[in-house]
C-alpha cells in the first residue's frame, strides 16, 4: 500500500517535470539558439488583459518585419513585482541581443539592468518604462497628458462645474499614479468649480470596480461625472451606472478600449474614452531594440500617442486600428 | 466536556450535528448582533447608507462571494479547505461562455454545463483528497492553478461576451416585476436555503459533521468516508459553478483573469460566521451573515470615503475580532 503510494507520487512527479520541460521548450526558451536569429525578450506588465495582447501583436509585427526572434511574457497581475524580476533574470541568462522591458517597479529592477548594461545588452523601456538612465529608449504613452485630455473632456461634458469621482486600478503602479495625478491636477488647476469627491481603487477587477462605483454613487447622489482609469475600472463604472439606471445622466469617461467599453460608448452609457496605441507601443519597442542592437542611434523618448474617441469617431480610420476587441 | 460529547457521538452522527448547531447558534446570534451594530453605525455616520437601493446594492455585491462561501462551508466543516473555489468559479463562467457563445447553444445548456464544470472540478479535488490521500490544501491548490490556466487557455486569454444573448444577463440582473430586487439576490437566498437544507436535513449533512468531528470514528462505525468526502467536494464545486454563472451573467461576459483571491474572501465569510476551520461545527446561516458583514463593511467604508488602504486593514481587524470572540465563548462553554 505504502509502496504503491510512493510509486504513484514518483510517477506524478515525473509527469509534472516532463510537462514543465516540454512547456518550456515550446514556450521559446531555446528558440534563439535554434534559429540563429537575434533574440529579444519582451517583458511586459501582464498578458491576460486585452491591452497586453494588443502590445504583443505589435511586437510580433515588428519581429517579423525586422526578422528577429521575440518572446513575450508578463506576470499575472500588476503587483507581482517579484515574478517580473524573475522573468527578467531568466531573460538575461539567455544572453539576448536586446531586452524590451516595462517595469512594474523600476527600482527593484535596477541591479539586473546594471548587469545588462555591463554585458552590453541594450535595454528598451516600454509602456510605463523604466525609471533610470539605463534604457537607451522608451516607447510609451504620456499617461499624464492623456489623463489631462480626459479631464478636459469631462469638464466640457459636465459644463465645467459639479461633483466627479475616479475609479483607478491601483495606487502603486506608474500608470495608476500618472493617470490619477494627470486627471486630478488638470481639474484642480483649470476648473475650480469641479470638485473631485472621491478616488477609489478597484485593482482593475470589473466586479469589484462595479460595486465600489455603486457605493460612490450612493455616497454622492449629485455626482455628475465618473472617470475609470483603465479598461477594468471603466467597465466597472459603466456597469454601475447602468445598474443604477443612470445611463446618460452621469458622464462616464474611460481609458483604453475592449468590446464592452466600445459597446458602452456606442449605446451611450459612456461618453467616450482615451485610447493609447497599444500595437504601436509593442511595435516601437521592438523596433527600437533592433536599432539599438545594431548600434544605430535611437530617439530617447518615443511618444506612441493617445487619442480621444467617442460615438462620433469610433469607426473612423484614425481611431479604429487603435481599438482592440 | 464538549469535545468529549462530540467524539463519543461521532458514530451516531445525529448528536454531533446537535452540538455543532448549538455552538454555532450562539455564534450566529453574536454575528447577527455585529451585523446589526455595523448597519446602525454606518446609518448614523452617513445618510446615504440606509437606503433601499444601497441595501439592495449590498445584497447584490454579497451574492457571488456569498454563494462561494456557501460551498466552502461544507468542506470547512469536514475540517478540509477548498482553495480552488475562486478559479473554479471563473472556469465555470468560461465554460458557460464556450457553450453559449462559442457553440451558440441555448442559455439553459450553458447554465447547466457551467455548473457541471464546477461539479467536475469538485469531483477531481474530492477524488484526490479522499482516494489518493493528498492533503486538501495541496490538492485544491493544484486545482486552483489548473483551472486558472485552463480558463485562460480555453478563452484564448480573451473575455467571452454574452452580448448576443440579452436574456443571459437578465438571469441575475432582471427582477420580478414591481420588485426592484435583482434576481441574483434571490438566487443567493434560494441557494442558502438549499445549502442549509442539505446540511441540516439530509444524510450528507449528518456525515459532513461526522467527518469533521472524528473521521476515524465515522469510518469505524461503517460510514463510507471516501464516498461522502467526494460528495462534499462535489457540492462545493457545484456552488462555485453557480457563482460562476452569476458572475458571468452580471458582467455579461466571462472574464478569464478574475477569480484569484475570491477564495480567501469566501473563507473569511465562513469563519466570521462561526464555522470552525478545525471542522465539526458550522452553519449556513452563520456563513450568510458572515458574508453580509464583509460586504456591509466594505460598502459602508466606501460610502464614508475611507481611504482604500485603511479599508483592508479594518476588514482584517474585524476578522480577528470575530474569530477571537468565538474562541473566547467556546472556552467559556468548556469550563
Amino acid at each position: 500500500m505504502k509502496k504503491k503510494q510512493t510509486k504513484m507520487i514518483l510517477l506524478c512527479g515525473m509527469l509534472a517535470t516532463m510537462l514543465m520541460v516540454s512547456a518550456c521548450g515550446s514556450g521559446g526558451g531555446d528558440k534563439a539558439a535554434s534559429s540563429g536569429k537575434p533574440y529579444i525578450p519582451v517583458i511586459s506588465k501582464g498578458f491576460q488583459h486585452q491591452f497586453w495582447q494588443a502590445v504583443k501583436s505589435g511586437a510580433e509585427k515588428a519581429a517579423k518585419e525586422f526578422d528577429v526572434e521575440i518572446t513575450f511574457e508578463g506576470p499575472e497581475t500588476e503587483t507581482q513585482v517579484d515574478k517580473q524580476i524573475e522573468m527578467l533574470q531568466t531573460a538575461l541568462d539567455k544572453k539576448p541581443s536586446a531586452i524590451a522591458f516595462a517595469a512594474l517597479d523600476s527600482k527593484a529592477a535596477v541591479p539586473l539592468l546594471e548587469k545588462a548594461k555591463a554585458n552590453n545588452i541594450p535595454v528598451i523601456g516600454f509602456d510605463s518604462g523604466v525609471d533610470s538612465d539605463i534604457p537607451v529608449a522608451t516607447a510609451a504613452t504620456n499617461n499624464k497628458a492623456a489623463a489631462a485630455l480626459a479631464a478636459d473632456k469631462m469638464a466640457e461634458l459636465i459644463g465645467e462645474s459639479g461633483e466627479i469621482a475616479l475609479v483607478v486600478h491601483d495606487q502603486t503602479s506608474r500608470t495608476g499614479v500618472d493617470r490619477r495625478d494627470g486627471f486630478k491636477e488638470q481639474i484642480e488647476s483649470k476648473y475650480p468649480n469641479i470638485k473631485i469627491v472621491d478616488i477609489q481603487y478597484g485593482g482593475g477587477d470589473q466586479l469589484k470596480s462595479t460595486d465600489l462605483a455603486k457605493a460612490i454613487m450612493q455616497a454622492h447622489p449629485d455626482l455628475k461625472g465618473f472617470f475609470g482609469a483603465n479598461e477594468g475600472s471603466a467597465i466597472g463604472v459603466a456597469n454601475a451606472v447602468s445598474e443604477m439606471k443612470k445611463s446618460g445622466k452621469i458622464v462616464v469617461i474611460g481609458y483604453d478600449s475592449g468590446k464592452q467599453q466600445t459597446d458602452a460608448i456606442r449605446n451611450g452609457t459612456m461618453a467616450g474614452a482615451v485610447t493609447q496605441d497599444p500595437i504601436g507601443i509593442g511595435y516601437q519597442a521592438v523596433k527600437a531594440a533592433v536599432m539599438a542592437m545594431k548600434g544605430e542611434k535611437v530617439e530617447k523618448d518615443i511618444d506612441t500617442g493617445f487619442h480621444w474617441y467617442d460615438k462620433s469617431n469610433i469607426d473612423s480610420e484614425e481611431i479604429k486600428p487603435l481599438l482592440y476587441e | 466536556m464538549k469535545l468529549h460529547s462530540t467524539q463519543s457521538a461521532a458514530a451516531g452522527g445525529q448528536q454531533v450535528k446537535k452540538t455543532g448547531t448549538k455552538g454555532a447558534a450562539r455564534q450566529k446570534i453574536l454575528a447577527f448582533a455585529s451585523l446589526i451594530i455595523l448597519i446602525l453605525v454606518f446609518s448614523l455616520l452617513s445618510g446615504n447608507f440606509f437606503r433601499f437601493d444601497n441595501l439592495v446594492g449590498i445584497m447584490l455585491s454579497t451574492a457571488v462571494i456569498g454563494v462561494l462561501a456557501l460551498g466552502s462551508t461544507f468542506v470547512i466543516i469536514t475540517g478540509g479547505i477548498d482553495l480552488s473555489v475562486g478559479t473554479v468559479m471563473t472556469f465555470s463562467s468560461v465554460m458557460a461562455g464556450v457553450f453559449i457563445t462559442y457553440w451558440n447553444g441555448p442559455i439553459y445548456l450553458g447554465v447547466i454545463g457551467g455548473i457541471l464544470a464546477g461539479s467536475l472540478c469538485g469531483l477531481v479535488s474530492g477524488l484526490m483528497i479522499a482516494k489518493m490521500k493528498i492533503p486538501p490544501f495541496i490538492a485544491t491548490l493544484a486545482v486552483m492553478m489548473i483551472t486558472k490556466g485552463l480558463s485562460l487557455i480555453i478563452s484564448g486569454t480573451k473575455p467571452i461576451y454574452f452580448t448576443d444573448k440579452p436574456l443571459f444577463n437578465q438571469l441575475t440582473m432582471g427582477s420580478i416585476r414591481g420588485l426592484e430586487i435583482p434576481n441574483a439576490v434571490w438566487i443567493f437566498l434560494i441557494a442558502s436555503v438549499i445549502a442549509s437544507f442539505i446540511l441540516t436535513k439530509t444524510i450528507i449533512g449528518r456525515y459532513n459533521f461526522a467527518l469533521g468531528s472524528n473521521e476515524e470514528a465515522a469510518r469505524l462505525s461503517g460510514v463510507n468516508t471516501v464516498l461522502w468526502k467526494v460528495v462534499i467536494y462535489v457540492i462545493t464545486g457545484t456552488f462555485s459553478g453557480i457563482a460562476g454563472i452569476m458572475m458571468a451573467s452580471r458582467l455579461n461576459s466571462a472574464q478569464p483573469a478574475l477569480g484569484s483571491g475570491y477564495e480567501l474572501e469566501a473563507i473569511a465569510a465562513v469563519v466570521i460566521g462561526g464555522t470552525s476551520l478545525s471542522g465539526g461545527m458550522g452553519s449556513i446561516l452563520g456563513t450568510v451573515i458572515g458574508a453580509l458583514i464583509m460586504s456591509v463593511l466594505t460598502n459602508g467604508l466606501r460610502i464614508l470615503s475611507v481611504a482604500q488602504e485603511w479599508q483592508t486593514v479594518i476588514v482584517g481587524l474585524v476578522i480577528i475580532l470575530a474569530v477571537y470572540m468565538d474562541i473566547l465563548r467556546r472556552r467559556k462553554n468548556k469550563s
